[in-house]
């Protein structure tokens, strides 16, 4: 398998041809073919351009709307039919339409190229502007003109790129990265803060912008530094002859500033031990060269170069940092951008600098900040800073590789379209009001970017599970004459997204089981497959209906410690049925009649792996009864029909409220939002206690003063919220499905996990 | 009264680059004394009063020299010399010839190169140095400079009008009350230094950013061999066509951020470009990297003053020797980006205040 993200397909002619030299690309053809639908994806829905033109980088901005397939079910009219062989309700394939962010990044070489694929591509013709930011922008003003027929309409360089920060700082997650060359994980990706302000973005173009944003609207340069990527770029052309940025960078990662810098060691013989400075520190740059008569290699000027640059600006930033008493800064600009050479030496001037107190941030779209501002300041009317927006990772490139001596064909950026796509999400996301402390909670029980035995036995699980979820695609949509094609395409696309994440795991922020399932998601979205579980929970569902009351009538017939016993091990034995498990999936694909007593029987016997359930019985027996308690439910069928809703309805008759979380979308065959609605409606037309509130979660778990949460299967309780702290009682369940995992937290195969936790006061 | 053999008064400063020797000439030896005193003592003095230049890097500035100085109750003037630090080898040498140990004194040294060469002076010169701290010897030799006055005349000044070369002037500036004031010493590399009395001062921070950086890079830009060649070029030199300025970039003023357009954007901006890079003279070149390096330094120096709280910014060391392109940028620049709050001061003996705290030391312990 070839290790590059999938951009095979674009092909560059390489063709001789003498006597051009200039932008250093003469023996490049600037011809490269696009494939369609690969790019400029949805140009014929395209609207709102905005192009962000650097110094040798063009990024290109537009909104789409993407029309694309969503699963619907639909509740049968039962009335006069034979209800005993009808399924439980209906699925159909809709399209929905919703609204995509497209960003590209590509050399500026093929700027015309470019423009003239998106001028054949382009249907939509109310567009009349297209919003221009960069240093560029002049310069090809004429040409974007001519070709797209649009008007060029200027905006602020800095406005821009502020924008732009502020908007991926809240969309994004795990924007933000500090970066640590010397640890096992080069990338340390921050959570993201509710309140991204006030921050400090250092802008290292061909000078240093030091700016400091308060809010979404106001920010202050407050200084800036005339030493910055022009000089290393102007005065390392002049030192080496080597004319291009990327080389200097390759000429200083190979050098030894210590044969041009003149040291404290070098006039002190050692450390300056009074300041408890440091021998090897850099006592003057360049100290070394103050000499007619001795050569230096390319290699030690560049570095000494680099090195005094990238001191100089930590040192100011440092200062600046200290002035307005902030601890964050961003450094942005095409010194930095994604180069591991210069961002290490940030880092360690701001260390040292800071002594610690301050830390250098990264991000990971920093490219793009410039043309996502120039874009955000175009589309205003269509108010997308109203509306959360969520990083598509089936259509967005990832990080780069950083390591030149790890992958060189990624480095050399020439023919490379790097892309990034948003999708705005159906409702904005906001914390659940019951945490703890949204600032430091951290959803991901493990961080796969940094355990590496973890990621290498999840990666491999996944790529096992794959021919299953393509096939199972391909089955959900029998009537589909492409399906085995699309489901091929999509199979094709996340064993290389895995690949990718093999090499680059951090190729989209901190890789976790959650991300893992996020990308199948896009990637099966993107062909098509809005819900391919659609028709297996859709016959479960109807299956577990058929057996709800018999499972009421046995727990009614107990007594009430028991009962509270059978509950909870109903509760765990629904959860066992998860086709996201290999070992169950396994299990029900070869025995269709395994069903609710048989995975009792699978339950790890009393005491549980994890076992708080004595409490969670005092709890019951000797405190007042929960005002209002929070579900979140896992999957669908047996778990939620027969495992949650007894517990739900146990709930209710102590006088508790419940609401009842699900899925807003599919994912494997967890029980989504609508699913839920006809389960409870029918569940409802058997048992009259249940009835439907439709609001906000965050607004019903205030106005109702949820005093209990409930989280339900491996998903939501083990490989994220695990140790979660939240304000009120909570309650996390799971079984573990999997041998590696229990075997990691020292059980077996279907141990229990039973978390009952109390705040302390 | 200082007993006689304990002449000769000799203060050292070993930089990274140069070499800041201070010699006291006693003017007052009584008859009696002269009759006392040792050949090698005479021949010393004899050597070091009667030229003005030693071997062919050694250089006495005769026009720093401090006239009828009274010190530990003895008269005498006080003479600044200094050499590069790669000649140490041979000034120890010539020590040792000169049988300089025999004298019975102390030697008193700060810097780098205190510690650097100890071991030189002990096993060539047979002599033990007294190392000192070359921070507490600056403040000690600043202080003590600016109380006894240029022959007369004020030891710290500023310029009015920095910019224009018609209007401007060196002006004296009363340092009576010094503190607190921020120290910026200027040599191969630079420290900057919070002052606040006497016994109370902080290093603040420092840069490798520095004079032996303008120099090491002249260099490499222009092929120059000395400090002196690499000033005269840079005098000659245009660093606009080296740098990009906020205008070339914004065509005028960068209102959006109060940038004026003269600013510079980008030190060596425009070497970017291939056609620039060959337009470009050697005096341009030297000139860019005297001014970035002058800027950067008046910059930092600017934000400590900041964060500390302090307005009064002295600037010294041998980087501004002969350069008063340089100390005309500092004072404008600080002047112009703090809106007139910030003061930039000079003092006279640029680079030997180091080698002075030495000397004092020196008496302070006899």
């Amino acid at each position: 398998m070839p290790m590059r993200p999938s951009k095979e397909w674009v092909a560059i002619k390489m063709a001789e041809r003498g006597g051009r030299g200039s932008g250093g690309h003469g023996s490049l053809d600037k011809s490269i073919t696009l494939p369609p639908d690969e790019i400029f994806r949805n140009l014929e829905n395209a609207k709102r351009f905005a192009i962000d033109i650097g110094g040798s980088l063009t990024k290109l901005a537009y909104y789409s709307t993407v029309q694309h397939k969503v699963a619907r079910v639909r509740s049968f009219d039962h009335s006069g039919k034979d209800i005993e062989h009808e399924p439980l309700y209906e699925i159909s394939v809709q399209e929905e339409i919703t609204a995509r962010l497209h960003f590209i990044k590509f050399e500026n070489t093929y700027i015309e190229t470019c423009l003239d694929f998106i001028k054949d591509h382009l249907v939509n013709t109310e567009t009349k502007v297209i919003k221009a930011t960069g240093g560029g922008a002049y310069k090809f003003k004429d040409l974007i003109e001519k070709k797209l027929g649009l008007k060029v309409d200027k905006e602020d360089v800095m406005t821009c790129l502020i924008k732009g920060c502020n908007f991926v700082l809240k969309n994004i997650p795990h924007e933000v990265f500090a970066y640590q060359k010397d640890s096992d994980t080069e990338f340390r990706f921050q959570t993201n803060h509710p309140n991204i302000f006030p921050y400090l973005l250092v802008n290292i173009g061909s000078g240093v912008s030091i700016v400091k944003v308060e809010t979404e609207d106001k920010f202050e340069w407050i200084g800036g530094s005339s030493i910055g990527g022009g000089t290393f770029w102007g005065l390392g052309a002049l030192l080496t002859k080597t004319k291009k940025f990327d080389e200097l960078l390759q000429l200083a990662s190979k050098g030894q500033h210590t044969n041009v810098d003149m040291l404290v060691k070098d006039v002190y013989g050692g450390a300056y031990q009074t300041l408890g400075l440091s021998g090897n520190l850099i006592a003057s740059s360049f100290g070394k060269s103050t000499t007619a008569d001795k050569e230096f290699s390319k290699e030690d000027m560049a570095k000494s170069l680099l090195h005094m640059i990238s001191n100089d600006i930590g040192q100011l930033a440092c200062l600046y940092a200290k002035l307005h008493n902030l601890d964050k800064i961003y450094f942005g600009g095409f010194f930095i951008r994604g180069h591991p050479v210069t961002m290490r030496t940030i880092t360690y001037s701001i260390n040292f600098f800071s002594k610690g107190e301050v830390q250098a941030l990264f991000l990971r779209h920093e490219g793009y900040l410039g043309a996502i501002g120039a874009f955000l300041k175009g589309a205003e009317q269509d108010n997308p800073n109203q509306y959360s927006w969520g990083e598509n990772y089936a259509g967005s490139s990832g990080l780069m590789s950083t390591s030149p001596d790890v992958f060189p064909m990624q480095r050399t950026r020439s023919g490379t379209f790097d892309m990034f796509e948003m999708d705005r999400l159906e409702r904005p996301l906001v914390n659940l009001p019951l945490l703890k402390d949204p600032s430091t909670y951290i959803p991901d029980t493990v961080d796969l970017t940094d355990d590496a035995m973890a990621r290498k036995y999840w990666l491999t699980c996944f790529e096992e599970a794959l021919d299953g979820v393509a096939k199972r695609a391909a089955a959900s949509q029998p009537d589909s004459i492409d399906a085995s094609e699309r489901a091929e395409k999509f199979r094709q696309k996340y064993w290389n997204k895995l690949q990718t994440l093999r090499q680059q795991p951090f190729a989209y922020g901190t890789l976790t089981v959650r991300s893992l399932l996020d990308t199948r998601e896009h990637c099966l979205n993107e062909f098509n497959f809005p819900d391919p579980y659609s028709k297996v929970k859709q016959k479960e569902n109807g299956i577990a209906l058929k057996c709800f009351q018999s499972v009421i009538e046995s727990l009614d017939s107990l007594g009430w410690e028991e009962r509270q016993f059978a509950l909870v091990k109903g509760l765990l034995a629904g959860n066992v049925f998860d086709w996201g498990a290999k070992a169950v999936s396994d299990v029900l694909e070869s025995e269709p009649q395994f069903g609710f007593e048989e995975a009792k029987s699978k339950l790890q016997e009393r005491p549980w792996l994890e076992d708080s359930y004595s409490q969670w019985l005092e709890r019951l027996k000797e405190g007042p009864p929960h005002k209002c308690a929070l579900i979140f439910a896992d999957n669908s069928g047996i778990d939620i029909i027969l495992g949650v809703f007894p517990f739900v309805r146990e709930l209710l008759s102590r006088g508790t409220e419940v609401i009842l979380a699900c899925n807003s979308g599919p994912a494997l065959n967890d029980v989504t939002y609508s699913e839920s609605l006809i389960v409870t409606e029918r569940i409802a037309a058997m048992d009259p206690v249940i009835h439907r509130l439709d609001k906000g979660l965050a607004v019903l778990v205030r106005e109702r003063e949820t005093d209990l949460v409930i989280i339900e299967g491996m998903g939501r309780a083990i490989h994220t919220n695990y140790y979660a702290a939240l304000k009120c009682e909570s309650l996390k369940l799971a079984v573990i499905k999997n041998s590696w995992l229990a075997d990691r937290l020292g059980g077996k195969i279907f141990s229990v996990i039973f978390k009952y936790e109390v705040p302390c006061k | 009264a200082v007993p006689p053999d304990f002449f000769p008064w000799f203060g050292l400063d070993i930089g990274g680059t140069l070499v800041k020797l201070v010699y006291f000439e006693p003017k007052d030896i009584t008859a009696e004394e002269e009759e006392e005193e040792v050949e090698n003592l005479k021949s010393i003095r004899k050597y070091l009063t009667s030229n003005v230049a030693y071997g062919s890097t050694g250089i006495r500035d005769v026009h720093l020299e401090l006239k009828d100085l009274t010190l530990c109750g003895r008269k005498g003037n006080l003479h600044f010399i200094r050499f590069p630090t790669h000649d140490m080898p041979a000034f120890i040498q010539m020590g040792s010839e000169k049988h300089f140990s025999s004298l019975h004194t102390t030697l008193c040294a700060t810097g780098g190169g205190a510690y650097k060469f100890e071991q030189d002076f002990r096993t060539m010169g047979d002599l033990q140095l007294c190392k000192l701290d070359e921070l507490d010897c600056l403040i000690k030799g600043v202080l003590y400079i600016d109380s006894v006055g240029f022959n007369g005349r004020s030891e710290c000044y500023y310029f009015e009008n920095p910019t224009d070369a018609e209007r401007c002037q060196k002006l004296p500036f009363n340092l009576e009350n010094p503190y607190p004031l921020l120290l910026v010493n200027i040599g191969s590399g630079v420290s900057i230094l919070a002052v606040y009395s006497k016994e109370n001062y902080k290093r603040v921070t420092g840069t490798s950013l520095g004079g032996g950086t303008f120099f090491g890079l002249c260099c490499l830009l222009t092929g120059c061999s000395t400090f002196e060649e690499a000033l005269e070029m840079a005098s000659h030199g245009d660093s606009t066509k080296v740098d990009k300025l906020v205008r070339d970039i914004y065509g005028g003023d960068y209102e959006r951020f109060g940038l004026p357009g003269w600013a510079v954007a980008s030190s060596f901006g425009n070497m970017m470009s291939k056609e620039k890079r060959e337009s470009v003279s050697k005096e341009d070149l030297a000139r860019a990297t005297l001014v970035t390096i002058t800027n950067n330094i008046g910059s930092i120096a600017r934000m400590c003053a900041l964060n500390e709280n302090i307005n009064r910014v002295v600037f010294v060391g041998n980087f501004l020797r002969i350069n008063t392109i340089s100390m005309r940028l500092l004072a404008y620049a600080l002047d112009y980006w703090s809106k007139g709050q910030l003061k930039a001061l000079f003092l006279e003996h640029e680079g030997y205040f180091g080698a002075v705290g030495a000397l004092l030391e020196l008496l302070g312990s006899a």
